[in-house]
C-alpha cells in the first residue's frame, strides 16, 4: 500500500490528468456496455405492459412519449389464464422436490465420500468426475423408454427423477469438497462420543456443511427452475411447467407478444429474487467448479 | 488437496473401535449412504448411457442392426452437417468471446466506483432462463423498425447518413378495392384463405422504382391456408393499360411488407413482396383475413437488416448466448483476480512498467488457471447448447441455426421419428465432452496428489 502512495505522490499533473481521462473513459465505456446488456431485458419488461395492438403497431420505447398506453390487461388476462397458472404451480411442483432431493441425496453420499473409508472409494470418486460432464442428451431416448415402460412418462414424478439424477455428480463433487475440509476433531470427538454415523452427519456434518448445501440449493433451484429440454420431453399438457408453456405460444410470435412478455417475466420472478436474495451462494457454486 | 487431509482420520477413527466387524459395519453403513445416489446414478444416468450407445448401431425404429450407417448418416445428410458445422462455429465463437468480454470487464471494473451495480447488470442474465432470454432476443431483432429496437436503431442511424426511402408518398388506386387507413393501406374487404389480394398502386416516381423490380405477374395460386397477390405499380410508361389491372409494362413493387391481420387485429402472417411484385401468406388457418401493407412501407427508410432470416440467424443466437454467460466470465474472473497477490504488480509499477506491460506481463500469465477452467466450461456448456437454438429462430431460419443438440430433439422427438439416428446424435456429443472429462479427473487427481 505505501509503495503506490509514494508512486502517486511522485506523479506530474500531466500524468494525473491522463489518469483522470482514462478513468472517464473507463466509466463511460462499462455504462454504455451496462446499457447494451439492460436494454433488451427493460424493453420486453415495458412491452409486457402494452396491448398485442400497441406492440405490433410501435416499439415499447414510445411509452416515453405516450406513458397512456400501459395498461396491466396481459397480466390480468395470464393470471386468468389456468394453462399459464397450472404450469407455474408445476415448475413449483417440480422444483422444490427436486432441489431437496438431490440436497439430501447428494449429501449422504459426499459424507460417504469425505469420511468414510470402503474398498473402491477412490474409483468410484473419479466416476462421479467423469458424470459431471456427461451431456443429458445421452439419456433422452432410453429414460424416455424406461418412464414410458414403468407408466411415469409425462408425469411430475419422471421430471423430478431426471433432474435428480443429473443433478447428482455435482452435488456429490461440491459437497465432498467442502465436507472433507471440515476439521477432522470434531467428528473424532463425536465419534469417541459413541456418536452413530447417522447423528453425526445429521448433527455435524449437514449444520457445518450449510454454506455449501445452500450454494448447491440455489444452484439446483435455477437450473431445474429454468430448465426447458428435460420438461419438454418428460412432461405433457398437465405437468407442464411455465417454461414449456411458453414455448408453445412462440409459433405465432407476433401475435402473442402479450401472453410471451408477460409469461416470460412471471417465469423470471422467482429466479430473478432468488438471485438477488442469495447471489453470494450462487457465485460460490460457480466457483466450486460448475463443469455441466 | 482434501482427501489426504480425510484418510488418515477415517483410519484413525476405525483404529479406535476394537469391536471385531467394525469395517464390515462401515462398508454397510457406506452403501445405506450411497444406495440412493448409486441407484439413481446406475439406472438414469449409467444405464441410459450405454443403451444410447448399442441403440446407435440400430434402424430408426430398432428392429434392424445397421452397424455405422447411423454415423455416416450423421456426416452426409445436410440436416444434419449443417447442425455439426454450427456446432463447430459455436465452440470456437462463443468461449473466446465470453472469455475475453469477461476478462475486459474484470479487468476495469477495478476502476470504477459503481462496480457492484455493474456485476449485477451483467450477471443478472444467468439468473433467468434461456427460454425468457429467447423470447427477449426475438422482440428485440424483429424485422420491423417500428418493433424491434435494434432495426430502430439501424434505421435510424443509416436515415442520419443516407436517403434511402421505400415508396414514400405511394397511395392506393382509388376504387380498386384497397382503402388507406393511418397510413397504412388495406383490402377493402377480408380475404378467405385460398383467395388473393391485389395492391394497386399509384404516387411512386419511376427513379423510385429499383433495378430489379420486373414486369408485375398474375397472383401465383393459393394453396389451403395461403393468401397470394400481387403489389405493383399501376401505371403503363407512356399511357394505357386499364386501372386497377396487371398489364404489359406494369412492374411490380419487390421488397415492400404485407402481412394477414385477423378480426382481433392481431398479425399472424407476413410476407415480403418479390420482384414481380407478387407475394404470399402462409400457415393460416381458415377464416377471414384483412391483408395489410403497413405504414412502414411507405416511411423514410423503412426496412430494417433481417437479423431473424437464415443469413444473419447464427449471429443473433450467439450474442443472445454472450449476453448470457458473459457474466458467468466475468464474476469467475473478477474472483480469481481478487485472489491475486497484488504485490508484484506494485512493484512493477514501481519500477516504471505501463499499465499495459503489467497486464500482459503479470496479471495475465497468473490468471492462467482461472481463464482455463473459464473457457473449458463454456465449451462443455456450448456443445450442448439448446434452449436458445430451440426457441429464437423463426420457422423460416431453423434448419441455417440448427445444433446438434436441437438435431437431436428433432430427429428423436420432434417427428423425425428416428431413435438410431438420435442416439448417434447423442454418442456424438458424448464423444466430444470426453476431452474435458479427462481434463476433469486429471486436475481432480493432480489436486489430491498435493
Amino acid at each position: 500500500m505505501s509503495g503506490l502512495t509514494i508512486v502517486r505522490g511522485r506523479r506530474t499533473l500531466g500524468q494525473r490528468i491522463v489518469a483522470a481521462l482514462s478513468t472517464g473513459v473507463v466509466n463511460i465505456v462499462l455504462a454504455v456496455v451496462a446499457v447494451f446488456w439492460l436494454v433488451p431485458t427493460v424493453g420486453l419488461f415495458i412491452a409486457s405492459f402494452r396491448s398485442s395492438a400497441d406492440n405490433s403497431q410501435s416499439g415499447w420505447w414510445t411509452v416515453f412519449l405516450k406513458p397512456a398506453q400501459l395498461t396491466l390487461e396481459n397480466y390480468e388476462d395470464l393470471l386468468a389464464n389456468p394453462t399459464i397458472t397450472g404450469s407455474f404451480l408445476n415448475t413449483v411442483l417440480i422444483v422444490v422436490p427436486t432441489t431437496i432431493l438431490v440436497i439430501v441425496i447428494g449429501a449422504l453420499a459426499a459424507y460417504a465420500f469425505s469420511w468414510m473409508h470402503f474398498p473402491g472409494r477412490d474409483w468410484m470418486l473419479i466416476a462421479v468426475i467423469v458424470l459431471l460432464a456427461v451431456p443429458l442428451q445421452v439419456a433422452l431416448i432410453p429414460i424416455a423408454k424406461l418412464f414410458g415402460a414403468i407408466g411415469i412418462f409425462g408425469s411430475i414424478v419422471g421430471v423430478i427423477l431426471f433432474h435428480v439424477a443429473f443433478g447428482l455428480p455435482f452435488a456429490i463433487f461440491l459437497l465432498r469438497n467442502f465436507f472433507s475440509q471440515l476439521p477432522a476433531e470434531l467428528l473424532e470427538a463425536a465419534r469417541i462420543d459413541g456418536a452413530s454415523e447417522a447423528r453425526i452427519f445429521a448433527r455435524v456434518v449437514f449444520p457445518l456443511g450449510l454454506p455449501a448445501i445452500a450454494s448447491l440449493g440455489i444452484f439446483q433451484f435455477l437450473w431445474t427452475w429454468n430448465d426447458l429440454l428435460v420438461a419438454l420431453i418428460f412432461s405433457n399438457s398437465t405437468s407442464q411447467p411455465i417454461t414449456v408453456a411458453i414455448q408453445s405460444q412462440l409459433r405465432q410470435f407476433g401475435a402473442n407478444i402479450d401472453v410471451l412478455s408477460s409469461g416470460a417475466f412471471l417465469s423470471m420472478v422467482i429466479p430473478l429474487v432468488v438471485f438477488f436474495g442469495f447471489q453470494r451462494y450462487f457465485v460460490q457454486a460457480l466457483l466450486a467448479g460448475s463443469n455441466r | 488437496m482434501t482427501a489426504s487431509l480425510a484418510s488418515p482420520a477415517v483410519v484413525g477413527a476405525d483404529a479406535r473401535r476394537p469391536r471385531r466387524g467394525g469395517r464390515n459395519r462401515t462398508i454397510v453403513l457406506a452403501i445405506v449412504f450411497l444406495a440412493p445416489a448409486i441407484v439413481l446414478l446406475g439406472a438414469l444416468v449409467v444405464y441410459p448411457i450405454l443403451y444410447t450407445l448399442w441403440r446407435s448401431f440400430y434402424s430408426a425404429s430398432g428392429g434392424e442392426f445397421v452397424g455405422v450407417d447411423n454415423y455416416v448418416t450423421m456426416f452426409t445428410d445436410p440436416d444434419t452437417f449443417t447442425a455439426i458445422r454450427n456446432n463447430f462455429i459455436w465452440v470456437i465463437v462463443a468461449p473466446i468471446a465470453c472469455t475475453a468480454l469477461g476478462l475486459v470487464f474484470a479487468v476495469l471494473l477495478d476502476r470504477i466506483r459503481w462496480a457492484t451495480a455493474f456485476k449485477l447488470i451483467i450477471f443478472m442474465p444467468m439468473a433467468i432462463s434461456m427460454l425468457a432470454a429467447g423470447v427477449i432476443f426475438r422482440t428485440v431483432f424483429q424485422e420491423n423498425p417500428q418493433v424491434g429496437v435494434a432495426n430502430a436503431i439501424v434505421v435510424a442511424v443509416r436515415d442520419a447518413f443516407t436517403d434511402t426511402a421505400a415508396f414514400p408518398g405511394a397511395r392506393e388506386r382509388p376504387d380498386a378495392g384497397v382503402v388507406a387507413r393511418d397510413g397504412a393501406l388495406s383490402g377493402a374487404e377480408p380475404v378467405m384463405a385460398g383467395g388473393s389480394q391485389g395492391f394497386p398502386l399509384i404516387g411512386i416516381r419511376q427513379s423510385e422504382i429499383p433495378e430489379t423490380a420486373k414486369q408485375a405477374a398474375e397472383p401465383p395460386h393459393a394453396r389451403a391456408g395461403e393468401i397470394t397477390g400481387t403489389v405493383w405499380l399501376d401505371l403503363v410508361r407512356g399511357g394505357g393499360g386499364t386501372n386497377g389491372h396487371i398489364d404489359p409494362g406494369k412492374k411490380g413493387l419487390p421488397g415492400l411488407t404485407v402481412q394477414a391481420v385477423d378480426s382481433s387485429g392481431a398479425v399472424v402472417a407476413s410476407a415480403t413482396t418479390a420482384d414481380d411484385g407478387t407475394y404470399r401468406l402462409t400457415g393460416l388457418d381458415g377464416g377471414r383475413y384483412t391483408v395489410t401493407m403497413p405504414a412502414s412501407n411507405f416511411t423514410q427508410g423503412a426496412s430494417g437488416i433481417p437479423w431473424l432470416g437464415p443469413s444473419l440467424i447464427n449471429v443473433v443466437v450467439i450474442s443472445s448466448y454472450i449476453w448470457i454467460w458473459a457474466g458467468f466470465a466475468m464474476i469467475m474472473i473478477a474472483s480469481g483476480l481478487s485472489a491475486l497477490d497484488r504485490s508484484l504488480q506494485e512493484a512493477a509499477r514501481v519500477d516504471g512498467a505501463t499499465e499495459w506491460q503489467v497486464f500482459r506481463r503479470i496479471t495475465a500469465p497468473l490468471l492462467m488457471p482461472v481463464l482455463v477452467v473459464v473457457f473449458v466450461t463454456l465449451i462443455i456448456n456450448v456443445l450442448k447448447i439448446f434452449d436458445l437454438v430451440y426457441v429464437i429462430p423463426p420457422g423460416e431460419s431453423k434448419p441455417a441455426a440448427n445444433v446438434i443438440a436441437v438435431e437431436m430433439w428433432n430427429v428423436s422427438f420432434g417427428g423425425g421419428n428416428n431413435q438410431g439416428l438420435g442416439s448417434a446424435l447423442a454418442i456424438l456429443l458424448l464423444v466430444l465432452v470426453l476431452p474435458s472429462m479427462i481434463l476433469n479427473v486429471r486436475r481432480f487427481r493432480r489436486e489430491r496428489e498435493r
